[in-house]
């Protein structure tokens, strides 16, 4: 039987207009609920009848989601912020430069005026045997069709990997991590406040999940503490073509510099498993040594160490490393070369 | 309520994927609910049991103080066996339930454990034990019949002392080898679709969909059997009337007195000398 495209399955649609009654109808539908900011995944999800949710919280018209505001310690911005808000917003330019660039670099300008900064770290995997519909492990099913001997996965994780083998999409994620951002999340037992790294999950722990968002739970800001404000910042995305798609690999890093020493650094990447990665070894290896290229390739090596590469995606390796030496010396310096230790 | 999931492969079949997993909690009240009419059942409706005893002094007088019943390595063997299933249940259903952790590596390294140790047992108790002591014999049918009879409040004559395993006890092996041998065979397959650090190779084209589908409900079927079943074992494990089997299982011997009460020295040879005979179970020490 054909899949009947375009047309969305019947469904409630409810448009709460504060967070609390949204947290209070997504904890009343439970997990027949289905929480939408701005629309892009889930309309992929719902005209492809491949979810079909009994009802429907549509977050889009919750002002109090959405805009970036100054804290005693940093910014707040609310989940429901478009990312060319974000993008945009002066402060975010100035002092947490990172973010402004990943989310500049996501999909194209239209689907960053409508994209949230909530949707874009809580979207669901973009691996085409389960966005088709097939029965795979992370769609509750038996198999991962990517990980076989003639499965497509080129753009599959090298970390990580544990039956499924999907990456995160996120190209703001790793700059949240970099930030220390935290996650603000409303849950039936009241506000719960987690590190971006920690919002993310691995197949290990729950294979049908990217985050650990409950049914009943609603993610309403993400806390950037002006801890790394005006840092030095690297972000790159290496996509097949330059705009309107999705990662094969992205960096972000945010570092301290003392004396052209690191001083503290914080580094993660994404698109390389199924959760964005923070690099706690290589930050731990490179504190208090040069940025220079040296540092950087040993940098690279080690952020490298136990990838296993699928059948078509041996070429992320490489780019890890690469990607790495450049986020922790910058491009100018990696196009010097390293330099020789005296 | 559909007791099986199902799925439309890429080819458009209609396949099974797994079990439903309320039958996870439909198990669980299923083994409470029989501990509660057991447990109500001996406390107030069973008669006291009355076995046939007709023991000689010559008999009486070769039984020891302390019968042994298990030898070291039967117990090693039951409780490697043991703390394997209850690795394997909880790893299989704690994240089925909501407790999220890293869970397939340490379920199949369960896994592993479970069949060498059964590869073990079936071994030992093959050559080295007596095989037809845990299978229901002819007297243990007879004897049923009597003490269902009596229970019914009906004229007959009373059973004969258990041989080294009471009827119940050999039942519940037979269901549990079952159980057991339905989620190795189809646990070391499923292995194959998981990464196994190197012990086998992933490929999961080795059965089609249909058949991958199948072995994962019987492996969930058996799986949640098992949660009954191990559930009744410890309920009759910690029951005060089994205790003297229980400690059998940890100090390797029961006292005589109990020995005398439920086993006929007939059936189950006590003297560590006796030469073990087919359809007589000489303990394990033998």
């Amino acid at each position: 039987m054909a899949v009947i495209r375009d047309v969305m399955p019947a469904f409630d649609l409810l448009q709460p207009s504060s967070a609390a009654d949204a947290q209070k109808l997504l904890q009343q539908h439970g997990e027949e609920a289905w929480a939408m900011a701005g629309g892009l995944d889930s309309f992929d999800w719902l005209k492809d009848r491949i979810k079909k949710p009994k009802v429907l919280v549509d977050l889009s018209g919750i002002d109090e989601l959405k805009g970036i505001r100054s804290t005693s310690d940093g910014v707040e911005i609310g989940a429901m912020t478009t990312l060319t808000e974000i993008a945009n917003h002066p402060v975010i330019k100035s002092q947490y430069s990172v973010l402004a660039q990943a989310v500049e670099l996501v999909a194209s300008p239209q689907i960053r005026n409508q994209g949230t900064l909530g949707g874009n770290v809580s979207q669901d995997a973009r691996c085409w045997y389960y966005r088709g519909g097939w029965p795979c492990y992370r769609a509750g099913g038996n198999i991962c069709y990517a990980d076989t001997p003639v499965g497509r996965n080129r753009e599959h994780a090298i970390f990580g990997a544990n039956r499924c083998v999907a990456v995160h999409p996120s190209d703001s994620a790793p700059a949240l991590i970099a930030l220390d951002a935290k996650f603000v999340i409303q849950t039936p037992k009241g506000e719960r406040t987690v590190d971006a790294e920690d919002y993310f999950l691995g197949p290990e722990i729950d294979i049908t999940h990217l985050n650990i968002l409950q049914p009943g739970d609603l993610l309403t800001a993400i806390r950037i503490p002006a801890t790394w404000s005006g840092a030095k910042f690297y972000f790159e995305k290496v996509r097949d073509r330059n705009v309107w798609d999705f990662p094969l690999m992205n960096v972000a890093s945010a570092t301290v510099l003392s004396g052209g020493n690191i001083d503290r650094i914080r580094i993660a990447v994404s698109a390389v498993a199924p959760k964005p990665m923070r690099l706690k070894a290589v930050e731990d290896a490179v504190r208090g040594k040069p940025a220079d290229a040296n540092t950087g390739e040993m940098a690279g090596k080690l952020a490298i160490q136990g990838a296993v590469p699928l059948q078509f995606n041996a070429y992320k390796i490489p780019l890890m490393r690469n990607l790495v030496k450049r986020a922790i010396v910058g491009d100018q310096a990696v196009a010097a070369g390293p330099q020789e230790a005296s | 309520m559909n007791p099986i999931t199902w799925a439309i492969s890429p080819w458009g079949r209609t396949v099974p994927i797994h079990i439903a997993w309320y039958l996870i909690w439909v198990m669980v009240i299923a083994g409470l609910l029989f501990m509660i009419v057991h447990a109500l059942y001996v406390g107030i409706f069973a008669a006291p049991k009355k076995f046939a005893k007709n023991d000689s002094p010559a008999v009486l007088a070769a039984v020891p103080e302390r019968v042994p019943r298990h030898s070291l390595v039967a117990r090693a063997f039951h409780w490697v066996m043991a703390i394997s299933m209850f690795a394997l249940l909880f790893t299989a259903f704690l994240p089925k339930v909501g407790v999220k952790f890293d869970w397939v590596t340490y379920h199949w390294i369960a896994g592993l454990v479970l069949t060498a140790s059964i590869l073990f047992h079936v071994v030992h108790s093959s050559f080295f034990l007596d095989f037809w002591s845990i299978w229901p014999d002819r007297i243990d049918l007879r004897d049923a019949k009597r003490r269902l009879l009596r229970s019914m409040g009906k004229e007959a004559p009373p059973p004969d002392r258990f041989a080294k395993y009471p009827l119940e006890n050999k039942f519940y092996h037979a269901v549990i080898l079952l159980a057991g041998l339905a989620v190795i065979c189809t646990g070391v397959f499923m292995m194959k679709r998981v990464n196994t650090f190197g012990i086998l190779t992933r490929n999961p084209y080795i059965f089609g969909d249909m058949t991958w589908g199948m072995m994962y409900v019987l492996h969930g079927l058996a799986g949640v059997g098992l949660i009954a079943l191990i559930m009744v074992h410890v309920y009759f494990g910690v029951r005060p009337e089994k205790l003297p089997i229980t400690k059998s299982m940890i100090f390797g011997w029961m006292s005589r007195d109990f020995y005398l009460e439920e086993h006929d020295p007939q059936r189950w040879a006590a003297e560590k000398s006796s030469p073990p005979q087919k359809g007589y179970a000489p303990s394990d020490a033998d």
